[in-house]
């Protein structure tokens, strides 16, 4: 039974070197709100929110093909709630809906399945977006459209992969001592993935699960280990060393690395997935999505991405930029850091 | 959006298993993990993504020991 009072205690009268810590993922950022993690923190432990919201990083220029695509006479665009308000370089998709563009909310990628049998004259394109925790449900989607011969199905990809990006913020100069690892990647990808670039930056990771005890556990963990090139799994009931290894045998099947362009932190080599040429078939046409314009010029998204900025520092955040009216994309899905600071108050 | 939440198995289908959720019973693709009913898993976006190992305290214990011994 761990004791946790006791990591409670120590955060709370941490009185050592400074710490800057990274949650990676968005699900850690609403799930460190939702407890209120930071309220039992010496003010010398620090949390910044990464770039690990699929949502948050997906450039302008996605938008805008998914836009186009779905106003084609017979298009039908798929898609997870979160992208519907993401702004483009002019509209998102929801405000674009009475230009006449169609488009359709699910929960899982493979309802689209029952949508293509049922309508079989409509095409529809799912907004294939995620980092590694999804990518292996459009494998299996790519499977079944495959097995059961659907050809009315088609991915607009823009897959990510984490530890590109975690390895940009290195080198580019962050402020950072240490990472939250995003808990659900890392149930695809295994702990061990991140051990090269710990090793290298002398930067402890430590993967974490989503309760409140998870995540101070794993903060204590950081803490302690500051300065070590370590990886620590504090989430080992779902996440081993080695990750899921069908699951990744799957990505490896349907899909090959390639660049990609993340908002806020441009094009970063080897950090994305598209579909294997043999599989281009059933791509929509991802291809190019690499501008990222900003519908409001003093967005500074791109600097709360990379830690630079926390949602406060940004003159937008809490006036022209609400989660009413979102001028980025952290503030529009529920996972951004700048949507979760505004619903929780901070700073504003 | 990597949001995935646990759940125990309660039949499997070709393929698609019955998950209960405290009470909130969801079907979830069994495709990429092999599982069976009575399994505690992970699922997201409608798919079961790992099996929940249950003797993870063990392994936590001995972690929180190690780190307790970092200056």
């Amino acid at each position: 039974m761990i004791d946790i009072k006791k990591y409670v205690d120590y955060l709370r009268q941490y009185d050592g070197p400074c710490m800057n810590i990274c949650e990676v993922c968005g699900s850690h950022t609403a799930a460190i709100a939702k407890n209120g993690i930071k309220s039992i923190l010496s003010p010398k432990i620090s949390l910044i929110s990464g770039p690990g919201c699929p949502v948050c990083v997906t450039p302008s220029s996605y938008i805008d093909r998914l836009i186009d695509l779905s106003l084609k006479e017979g298009y039908t665009i798929v898609t997870f709630g979160d992208l519907m308000k993401v702004p483009g370089s002019k509209a998102s998709i929801s405000s674009s809906k009475w230009q006449g563009v169609k488009s359709v909310m699910v929960y899982s990628p493979l309802d689209v399945i029952s949508l293509a049998v049922n309508n079989p004259e409509e095409k529809y394109v799912f907004a294939a977006i995620g980092f590694e925790t999804t990518t292996p449900v459009y494998a299996l989607l790519l499977q079944q459209l495959i097995s059961q011969n659907i050809c009315n199905v088609k991915l607009l990809t823009a897959l990510k992969t984490m530890p590109p990006a975690i390895e940009k913020m290195c080198k580019s100069g962050s402020p950072i001592h240490g990472f939250i690892a995003p808990g659900h990647v890392s149930v695809i990808t295994g702990s061990n993935i991140y051990q090269p670039i710990s090793s290298k930056y002398n930067i402890p990771f430590g993967v974490a699960g989503f309760t409140g005890e998870d995540l101070i556990i794993a903060i204590y963990g950081i803490v302690k280990a500051r300065g070590m090139g370590k990886v620590m799994n504090f989430y080992p009931r779902v996440v081993t060393e080695k990750g899921n290894i069908k699951a990744q045998e799957m990505m490896a099947k349907y899909f090959e690395i390639c660049d990609a362009c993340w908002r806020g932190l441009g094009n970063i080599p080897v950090s994305g997935l598209k579909l294997k040429e043999q599989y281009s078939f059933y791509d929509a046409g991802s291809y190019g999505l690499d501008e990222d314009i900003k519908i409001n010029k003093m967005c500074s998204c791109d600097k709360v991405l990379t830690g630079f900025f926390k949602p406060k520092d940004c003159t937008l955040f809490g006036k022209a930029c609400t989660p009413e009216n979102p001028q980025g994309a952290c503030m529009v899905s529920e996972e951004g850091s700048c949507h979760t600071a505004y619903v929780n108050g901070e700073n504003i | 959006m990597c949001v995935a939440l646990p759940g125990k198995i309660i039949s499997i289908d070709n393929g698609i298993a019955v998950v209960d959720f405290n009470g909130n019973k969801v079907n979830a693709a069994t495709g990429l993990v092999d599982v069976k009913a009575g399994d505690y898993c992970l699922v997201h976006a409608g798919c079961i993504l790992q099996k929940v190992d249950e003797t993870e305290a063990l392994d936590l214990i001995d972690l929180m020991e190690e780190v307790k011994a970092f200056s």
